[in-house]
């Protein structure tokens, strides 16, 4: 091969190298947001396969009382009592209650716990514990710190203390696993005390919940959450 | 020919090198992966010995600057951190419980990020001690001060004579830990206005395996846009704190005096 041919050869050697470092990170970019738009639809089948149904449009209407956040309150939680038509089955009450409290409020200020969050699954165990599966979002989009957790979970469990007096306690899962904190603060490890909710949570060593029984897996439903029957704003009377 | 080769060598070597980080996208920076799989969890900073010469009633504080290393905690507008806070915080309430004479300790000195455990161990080692654990959170009236401890646990709380399980070592504690909170609450009040009168209960998993009395106290909050606001509470939230501990101290030596055993777990108790 004469020299000609090697300084060629070599040029187009160093051309392709620098094209390729040029091409790389674009096809890493393109890559990472493939990656992400894959995660994303998986998130949301998972919601549309275990969302329930907001309200039952075909049961009676019965008086509901949620807990939301009360900035002008010291921050504490305030209850809003609203009609709406709920299951008289605990485990689908306790779905439709949850759903609600997580379509939260109109006004944000008032909201306890972050707009994406999604309840992913929901078993309820004949000694009255309950198993609330959590989306992600509500660990990564809840802000930070030892109020905001609080009161996030016990907008939960004051929520489902005057709504479904069969649930007893609740376990906290988030995306299908235990997680130590919430958001870096409130311990997760434990069950809270839902009948006692009004004066604190208290976590207590998890009950043997590692596979619910097959008939308090919630069947698939509807996929699309409906919207409350009624328009959520004002706070109505204090707790 | 031997230099065109070495050329060409060099040349493969670099885009197979190029190659090799486009199919990994998600790995993370070499200095990063050898920070995670080489070198050892951040220790807990090498603290000097509480003196032996004053054995009896409370005299040791260990604080707690929450977060600190990746995991910077709550964060605000303009760029403002936790972990930072907390820091700066730390060290004013440190000058003011060691003018009123009580050896301090810190859970973390620097911008590490020792674990859970490793602060509740450092906590354990110590006798007549109590420990408090700072935070800035997200949500809250601006300006306001809020002291928590655990709830009261479900079921039988174990002795602090007895052996107790790690994760629930503060329940034996718990009865001083409230005093500890309600004292340090009603000083933050009365210096904070809007500040609750009463402590709160609250999960903090900081708290659960440290057997001592023990709180969390929380300032209001990262969301403020000008950051001033929080450092201009922190010698107010020092002077709080070293009053409670103060007044604690008359009551712990009391308890410690009759004996009582939520303040004197046997050594090496805690499992």
């Amino acid at each position: 091969m004469s020299r000609r041919w090697r300084n060629r050869l070599l040029g187009l050697l160093v051309v392709a190298v620098v094209a390729g470092a040029i091409y790389i990170p674009v096809l890493r970019e393109r890559i990472r947001r493939a990656a992400r738009l894959q995660s994303q639809s998986i998130e949301q089948a998972r919601r549309e396969l275990s969302q329930p149904l907001g309200a039952a449009p075909g049961e009676p209407k019965v008086k509901t009382i949620l807990f939301w956040a009360s900035p002008e309150e010291d921050w504490e939680l305030t209850s809003v009592t609203v009609e709406l038509p709920l299951s008289r089955d605990p485990l689908v009450r306790s779905k439709q209650i949850l759903n609600i409290l997580l379509a939260g409020p109109v006004d944000a200020e008032l909201r306890t716990l972050p707009p994406d969050a999604a309840l992913l699954e929901f078993y309820l165990l004949p000694n009255g514990t309950a198993v609330a599966g959590l989306s992600e979002s509500l660990a990564t989009s809840l802000p930070s710190g030892i109020m905001s957790e609080k009161l996030a979970v016990d907008s939960i469990l004051r929520t489902l203390e005057a709504n479904v007096p069969e649930v007893q306690q609740l376990k906290i899962l988030i995306n299908g696993q235990e997680s130590e904190t919430l958001a870096g603060h409130l311990d997760l490890t434990g069950t809270f005390a839902v009948r006692a909710s009004a004066a604190v949570a208290a976590p207590a060593a998890p009950p043997a919940v590692s596979a619910p029984p097959a008939s308090a897996a919630p069947a698939p439903q509807k996929l699309t959450a409906e919207p409350p029957a009624v328009k959520l704003s004002a706070p109505a009377k204090k707790p | 020919m031997l230099h065109f080769v070495r050329s060409l060598s060099l040349l493969l070597l670099t885009a197979g090198l190029l190659l090799a980080g486009a199919m990994h996208p998600q790995a993370s920076p070499p200095s990063q992966q050898s920070a995670q799989t080489l070198v050892p969890p951040a220790a807990v900073p090498q603290q000097s010995s509480p003196p032996r010469q004053e054995p009896s009633g409370l005299n040791v504080v260990v604080l707690d600057p929450a977060h600190g290393g990746t995991d910077t905690g709550a964060r605000g507008a303009g760029g403002i951190r936790e972990s930072n806070l907390v820091l700066a915080l730390t060290g004013q309430v440190r000058a003011a419980l060691e003018k009123q004479g009580f050896t301090v300790l810190q859970t973390r000195k620097g911008d590490d990020g020792p674990s859970l455990d490793d602060r509740a161990s450092l906590a354990n080692a110590q006798r007549n001690a109590i420990f408090i654990s700072l935070h800035v959170g997200s949500t809250g009236l601006p300006g306001t001060v809020r002291v928590y401890t655990l709830p009261a646990p479900q079921g039988t709380p174990p002795l602090a004579g007895a052996l107790l399980p790690w994760e629930r070592a503060q329940a034996a504690f718990l009865v001083m830990s409230r005093k500890l909170a309600d004292l340090a609450q009603v000083q933050l009040s009365m210096r904070f206005k809007g500040s609750p009168a009463n402590a709160s209960a609250a999960a903090v998993r900081q708290l659960n395996s440290v057997a001592l009395p023990a709180i969390a106290i929380e300032l209001s909050n990262v969301s403020v846009q000008d950051p001033a606001l929080l450092e201009r509470m922190m010698p107010g939230v020092a002077d709080g704190v070293a009053e409670a501990v103060g007044s604690f101290k008359q009551v712990y030596d009391a308890e410690l005096a009759h004996g009582a055993p939520a303040i004197q777990p046997a050594q090496g108790s805690v499992r």
